[in-house]
């Protein structure tokens, strides 16, 4: 049930001429995108440039300001809709530097947020993580307290890949971690987009540059997208 | 019977005519209100100014004793309905007495229990059935004196529980008392006392609960427990009583040489709550105190714990855990005395406190006394607050605003929890999600 529907007309999450704002500064000017199931699409740019912003403000980050433009997720527009209605409607996103939660175990987690319980959703999750080279030990642990930099990431990927929703947004799931873990969460995305998801995969890291290469790479600068291979 | 109005020795004598009670009873309950008429309003009560006793109602005595679960009221069942009691009862609970607006209304005692010569009775029929036994016991472990509430509940005392554990005799399945205060106005003064014989073993469950009410009403209640040598109490009290009660809890225990004592307390509900369990150690004699607290907006909660330490080689731990919400206010209140002869004691307290919103408010007041150069002890405190990213987080995993509060509550109560039966456990996180969506009292 979760997100995959594939008979919903013209299945697209698009962002129109989006400005927004934090405080008095101007962090998005007129951004277009548009993402399809089956397709990953690698977003780029300096620090600062505006990448994780744009992501937060398709996930509904209440502390950035639309003051123009519109996101719509199959037609529809979701720039009113609070995060959680959002996350209904098929986005994901994946935190660059997700916070720590105390007492709320990752395993639990997991089985609260799909709506799914039972061995079955448990022996799933288990062998998720095993791909993702982490201990099934891990689903015990508290959401991201007391874990790696590289842990945090894989159990970021992990939800993912747990709940297969419509719009991905990876925002930088490759820093911070080696060479082996950068290729595997590139294999483990492109499973993903073969699964159906559509996948804003936000990166600088040079491997994953290479992997996706032949895939469109957007480039954003000074809250603008610059360029648009797709 | 009713009682309306004036808090005098006449009334007091009423009381105890009415519940029969023998001549020592009856004095000590006078004495209680002289000094309750002497006493002036504790120093540390903050948060109080609008008590006015004697405007209260202050006891009913309920024509009704049930046999089964269909017998009970209709709104008693109704809410161990909706807390998924019956079934707990089943399968974990070894005995049951609910005390309804003061009085016992329903007392269930496995087979097994009377087999192992444990007592469990309603206050009142202990002090008729067991004279004796209660007397030794009974306003000795909290004094009277303690407080000018402490002093009003002994002249007012009515409903509760009396267990004994005889020597060597471990209870296996947590036997559990729940008290509902289900009148407007009607303030609630139960008594329970404990006692364990030598390597007895009891874990206790007192649960509370009541609907929400339009004005204030108070609950007074006094636990006593004494636990002799090499014996083992656990206590857990799940306290939600209604959103207007000002609620006072005086519960002590003398912990025997070589016993242990734990007081597990979650206080989910009332307006204004003091409670600070209390236990004087021996020889050896080891302490658990965990608690938790919840303060919403306008309310006010103190917990804490009181730790006397007067025998050798005694430990204890405390870990306190509070959250306040809107304009909350959550309180610590601990003290740890060390005797001196209390050679190499150690007591370690923990209190953390997590506010949810920028207004919310926590206060800590730890109070050492060290007479013993060889005792130690250790304090930590944290405070911390409910982030924006944490919400955001949560909220892109589509919990709503109150969902995720009521998560992050959970989470940082969680090793509370864990002290919990599970399926007592289950009911608290049920009650706290309740609490979070603002929908139960």
């Amino acid at each position: 049930m979760f997100y995959k529907d594939v008979n919903t007309v013209n299945p697209v999450l698009e962002v129109k001429d989006l400005r927004a704002r934090i405080d008095d500064k101007e962090v998005l000017r007129r951004v277009k995108l548009s993402l399809s199931p089956g397709e990953i699409k690698v977003l780029t740019g300096p620090n600062g440039s505006g990448k994780s912003t744009l992501a937060r403000t398709i996930m509904g980050d209440e502390r950035i300001e639309v003051v123009e433009g519109d996101i719509l997720v199959d037609g529809e527009s979701v720039k009113d809709l609070p995060p959680e209605e959002r996350f209904r409607k098929g986005i994901f996103l994946s935190f660059q530097m997700p916070p720590e939660f105390e007492g709320i175990r990752i395993g639990e987690f997991l089985l609260r947020i799909s709506g799914r319980s039972g061995p079955e959703a448990i022996r799933e999750m288990k062998e998720i993580a095993k791909e993702l080279g982490l201990d099934p030990s891990i689903l015990m642990r508290e959401l991201h307290r007391g874990l790696s930099g590289g842990e945090r990431k894989r159990v970021e990927l992990l939800q993912a890949l747990f709940l297969k929703p419509k719009y991905v947004l990876l925002d930088e799931i490759d820093s911070g971690v080696d060479v082996e873990s950068v290729e595997l969460i590139a294999k483990k995305v492109k499973e993903l987009v073969d699964g159906g998801s559509a996948v804003l995969f936000i990166t600088h890291n040079p491997l994953s540059l290479k992997i996706f290469s032949d895939r469109p790479v957007l480039r954003m600068e000074g809250g603008r997208i610059l360029e648009n291979a797709g | 019977m009713r009682t309306l109005g004036k808090i005098d020795p006449s009334l007091v004598e009423e009381i105890s005519r009415k519940k029969g009670e023998p001549e020592w009873m009856r004095r000590l309950r006078l004495r209680a209100l002289e000094l309750f008429e002497k006493l002036p309003d504790p120093e540390w009560l903050g948060g109080l100014d609008e008590l006015n006793i004697e405007e209260m109602v202050l006891f009913e005595e309920v024509d009704v004793r049930a046999s089964s679960w269909d017998e009970l009221p209709p709104e008693i069942r109704k809410f161990y309905e909706e807390m998924k009691l019956p079934e707990m009862e089943k399968r974990y609970l070894a005995g049951l007495s609910t005390s309804f607006d003061s009085e016992m209304v329903y007392t269930h005692v496995k087979k097994y229990l009377e087999e192992k010569g444990v007592i469990l009775l309603p206050m009142e029929e202990a002090v008729k059935r067991y004279p004796d036994l209660v007397k030794r016991y009974f306003g000795r472990i909290f004094p009277p004196a303690e407080h000018k509430y402490a002093a009003l509940h002994y002249a007012l005392w009515s409903g509760g529980v009396f267990v004994y554990v005889p020597r060597g005799v471990k209870v296996e399945f947590p036997v559990e008392a729940f008290f509902l205060i289900s009148e407007e106005l009607l303030a609630q003064f139960e008594h329970t006392l404990i006692v364990l014989e030598e390597d007895a073993y009891l874990h206790f469950i007192e649960g509370c609960s009541s609907p929400q009410f339009r004005k204030f009403s108070f609950h007074d209640g006094a636990v006593e427990a004494y636990v002799h040598r090499n014996a083992h109490l656990k206590f857990t009290t799940v306290q939600n009583w209604g959103k207007n009660i000002i609620n006072f809890n005086n519960k002590r225990a003398i912990a025997e040489e070589g016993s242990t004592v734990e007081w597990v307390e979650g206080s989910f509900g009332s307006w204004k709550s003091y409670v600070y369990p209390s236990v004087i150690l021996r020889e050896k004699a080891r302490a658990r105190i965990s608690n938790f607290s919840i303060a919403h907006a306008g309310e006010w909660k103190e917990s804490g714990a009181k730790l006397f330490h007067v025998g050798k080689e005694s430990r204890s731990t405390v870990t306190a855990k509070s959250i306040s919400t809107g304009d909350g206010v959550s309180v610590f209140r601990g003290l740890v005395r060390m005797n001196r002869g209390a050679e190499r004691a150690f007591s370690s307290v923990s209190c953390d406190s997590l506010l949810m919103d920028p207004q919310s408010k926590a206060f800590t007041y730890p109070h050492n006394q060290i007479e013993e150069p060889s005792a130690r002890i250790s304090y930590e405190a944290s405070t911390s607050f409910l982030s924006e990213e944490q919400m955001f987080y949560l909220r892109s995993r589509g919990l709503d605003e109150d969902a995720a509060r009521a998560l992050i509550a959970t989470g940082f109560l969680s090793d509370v929890i864990a002290e919990l039966p599970p399926e007592y456990g289950a009911v608290f996180r049920r009650v706290l999600e309740y609490n979070f969506r603002g929908s139960v009292g």
